[in-house]
């Protein structure tokens, strides 16, 4: 038998990978959910057909988009993570003890459900008790928060599709407003090789740009995302990602991980010509409604 | 509830969509117009709209019956409308809700008839007394101050209007007006029939009324003449598609022979498809499907008046009087308190945050809410209101409230936009009489028609509006810079 799982990444585009069994397949009231057993990247979860996690590479994203702010803020203890009902990036918040509350907002407690069924691994530590899950509308709840929060997560889906509203100015404009003076955001920014993806992110590049004083790009190397090459946004009230990376302290913690260094970290900073170039247009792209 | 319309017909058809599926199926080889022939002739078009779409860009033909003329699918189609609306006989048109206003005011005053209307009318209203001759008398409209928007009409004006005009032949009302606001409309019609004058109801904004509950009162339900009806704003049809519905009283073959003054002989069956398809979905479906757009609404207005600074109004407007029912699907809100024009509003969630609402004018925004939405748009939004609150609140001194400007009718519209004229710069015309229409669009209410006396407050207006950012319309210079004027009609 010869059974794959494609996605396009681009209309031209296929990545492919082989299933050995189709595990789960549901549609939630918003998405389509899908897990599957594959040889080379273990157990894989898809969302409306595009992967969101495999067993095999899941470790990249998820530490790079919380040791990067935990590096740099000298005192994480509130934080609030958006989407990421696959549990990962919890399960690497947790290792903090300095972490008091971490607030999981997911709009599809479908997600949630399936992958404590399918990947117990990664959603295990949804049970911490410092986690407090709330099924919501993410622009809702964190429209009603003020300044609660040392660092807020954004793990969501591509931005074609439910997860659309995370990617908007007035979702960023209100996570500003949700974060302490010296808050944190950080979010998954897409890729910037295919053009499709390139323009989503420069627009929401633009938007976090315009409403951060500080915002910077880093990326990683993931091999079941599109081209194999991501980006996160770093935006900061008052710390630079790298100027205010406090190496020693956070090595002192004796975390092990297995994607991220504190080198790596000053690293990822550093971007390629044609990156540098899709976000100097937008950054010198002034044209705001002039009152 | 009796103006609960039952209809009688089986409303799960759609004879134009039924013939044209059958068309199809013919597969008759087309010697006709037009002549694109199923898109073939025209490929880069065929690849936009789709092959289905084109297929069906037909001529009248027997099979599907001509819209001039109807004796078979067309006429069976607007029987089943008017059997969904409880109207009399509703015509299908093609030319927009401006056709529709334009037959309905052609088809019940000639030249210097007298018609009672309120002045915050649509344009294509005044228009057509350009086109017919007769002479407004306006009701002024009652206004909330504090909003700065113009009301419905109140019983008491309405009456006087009447008293003093004993020869009108018809009162015109707006109903809803854009912001949802609704006037006593069986109070209204009940006077003018006592009066022997036709009621006549502009109700673009109120297809919905046909098929809700709890909803204000429909014009054909407390028994008006005729009512232009906008199935492609709240109905869910193709835009330029609409609906003409008449009462008992008023005859179809007269009101066709008006229709036919001005409409094409080539209507367009996509445009007629779309209201057979959206009659049928209304009458099957829309109890349902408008009860979520007023909770969507209602759950906005909560939301957004949580913010703080904004005021989302609602139902707490209805008075008994001129507000006597509000249409709780429409959105609008209140942007002064927060230091903001409505115009800057729209103008920053466009231009900002990729949010088109319909629109924004001195005190207010409006966000138009249909079968369409869904929450998470709405979610964007409200959030996009607070982080405009949060970047941009500032004082509010400075800003003007809109006021309703009582205006002088010199002569008839047709007489003024006939007269010999000339054009002047707008600030050397302060007393001149205007001969043409200039309005904020939308929403497209003239804030001077032709026949209205110049003011310096009229001016100061326009001003005010256009270095707000609101796009005028209307003068034959689009600059806006000069306007034609009657000559020798100055005081």
């Amino acid at each position: 038998m010869d059974l794959w799982f494609s996605e396009f990444h681009t209309p031209d585009v296929k990545h492919s990978i082989r299933v050995t069994r189709h595990l789960y397949s549901g549609r939630s009231d918003y998405q389509q959910i899908d897990v599957f057993d594959t040889p080379e990247f273990g157990r894989v979860l898809t969302l409306d057909g595009s992967v969101m996690l495999t067993e095999r590479d899941e470790f990249i994203y998820d530490e790079m988009i919380t040791h990067v702010p935990m590096a740099v803020h000298p005192n994480i203890r509130d934080v609030l993570v958006i989407g990421a009902g696959d549990g990962g990036v919890v399960k690497e918040l947790t290792r903090y003890s300095q972490i008091r509350r971490i607030d999981l907002i997911e709009m599809d407690p479908q997600v949630i459900e399936v992958c404590r069924t399918y990947l117990p691994e990664n959603a295990s530590r949804l049970d911490d008790e410092r986690v407090h899950i709330r099924f919501e509308n993410a622009l809702r709840s964190i429209r009603r928060s003020n300044g609660n929060y040392d660092l807020i997560i954004v793990d969501s889906t591509d931005p074609f599709g439910p997860g659309e509203g995370l990617f908007t100015r007035e979702f960023y404009g209100n996570c500003f407003s949700a974060l302490r003076p010296d808050g944190i955001m950080v979010n998954q920014q897409g890729s910037p090789f295919y053009r499709q993806d390139a323009e989503a992110m420069q627009r929401s590049h633009k938007r976090i740009y315009t409403t951060f004083p500080i915002s910077r790009i880093y990326q990683a190397h993931i091999p079941t995302y599109a081209a194999g090459y991501w980006l996160f946004g770093f935006a900061s009230k008052r710390y630079h990602p790298v100027d205010d990376l406090n190496a020693e302290k956070w090595s002192s913690l004796g975390l092990e991980t297995r994607y991220y260094t504190p080198l790596l970290h000053v690293g990822s900073f550093y971007l390629p010509a044609f990156l540098e170039n899709m976000l100097r247009e937008v950054e010198q792209d002034n044209s705001q409604t002039v009152l | 509830m009796d103006r609960t319309n039952k209809p009688k017909l089986d409303q799960r058809r759609a004879p134009i969509y039924e013939a044209l599926e059958n068309f199809r199926q013919m597969r008759v080889v087309p010697f006709d117009v037009p002549g694109h022939k199923r898109g073939r002739g025209n490929p880069e078009l065929t690849a936009f709209l789709g092959e289905q779409c084109v297929s069906v860009d037909v001529n009248s033909m027997k099979p599907l019956d001509n819209l001039s003329h109807p004796i078979s699918v067309i006429r069976e189609a607007e029987m089943l409308a008017a059997d969904a609306f409880g109207a009399s006989y509703a015509f299908l048109m093609v030319g927009g809700t401006t056709s529709a206003v334009q037959s309905m005011l052609l088809s019940s005053c000639k030249r210097g008839d007298e018609i009672i209307l309120p002045r915050n009318v649509h344009r294509s209203v005044i228009n057509a007394l350009v086109l017919c001759g007769a002479v407004p008398v306006y009701v002024d409209p009652d206004v909330d101050r504090r909003l700065g928007i113009s009301l419905g009409m109140c019983r008491r004006d309405v009456a006087r209007a009447i008293r003093e005009h004993p020869n009108a032949v018809a009162v015109l009302v707006n109903n809803p007006t854009y912001y949802g606001i609704c006037s006593d409309l069986r109070a209204i019609v009940r006077m003018a029939h006592e009066a022997g004058m036709l009621c006549l109801v502009d109700e673009a904004h109120g297809t919905h009324f046909y098929f809700g509950d709890d909803m204000p009162v429909s014009a054909m339900a407390a028994g008006a003449d005729m009512s232009a009806v906008s199935m492609h704003k709240s109905g869910g049809s193709l835009t330029q598609s609409s609906l003409l519905l008449i009462g008992p009283q008023m005859s179809v073959g007269y009101v066709r022979q008006i229709i036919n003054l001005t409409q094409t002989t080539s209507a367009s069956y996509l445009l007629m498809s779309s209201l057979d398809i959206s009659r049928r979905n209304l009458a099957l479906r829309g109890r349902t499907v408008f009860a979520r757009v007023g909770e969507m609404a209602e759950y906005a207005r909560e939301e957004i008046n949580e913010i703080g600074g904004y005021y989302a109004f609602g139902k707490e407007l209805v008075n008994g009087d001129s507000v006597f029912a509000f249409d709780t699907t429409k959105l609008s809100v209140h942007t002064r308190d927060i230091g903001l024009a409505g115009i800057e509003v729209y103008d920053i969630l466009r231009d900002e945050y990729d949010i088109q609402i319909e629109f924004g004018e001195i005190g207010n925004i409006l966000a138009y809410l249909s079968m369409g939405d869904r929450p998470q748009e709405l979610e964007r939004l409200v959030s996009a209101l607070a982080d405009i609150r949060r970047r941009y609140q500032r004082s509010s001194i400075g800003l003007l409230s809109q006021e309703y400007i009582d205006p002088e009718v010199v002569m008839s519209p047709q007489d003024a936009f006939y007269a010999p004229k000339r054009s002047v710069p707008l600030e050397k015309s302060v007393g001149e009489v205007c001969s043409e229409f200039v309005m904020c669009y939308p929403p497209g209410i003239p804030i001077l028609a032709p026949g209205e006396r110049i003011t310096s407050q009229i001016l100061d207006y326009i001003e005010y509006a256009r270095s707000k950012g609101c796009s005028l319309t209307g003068p034959e210079d689009l600059a806006i810079e000069n306007i034609n004027i009657v000559i020798g009609g100055k005081k």
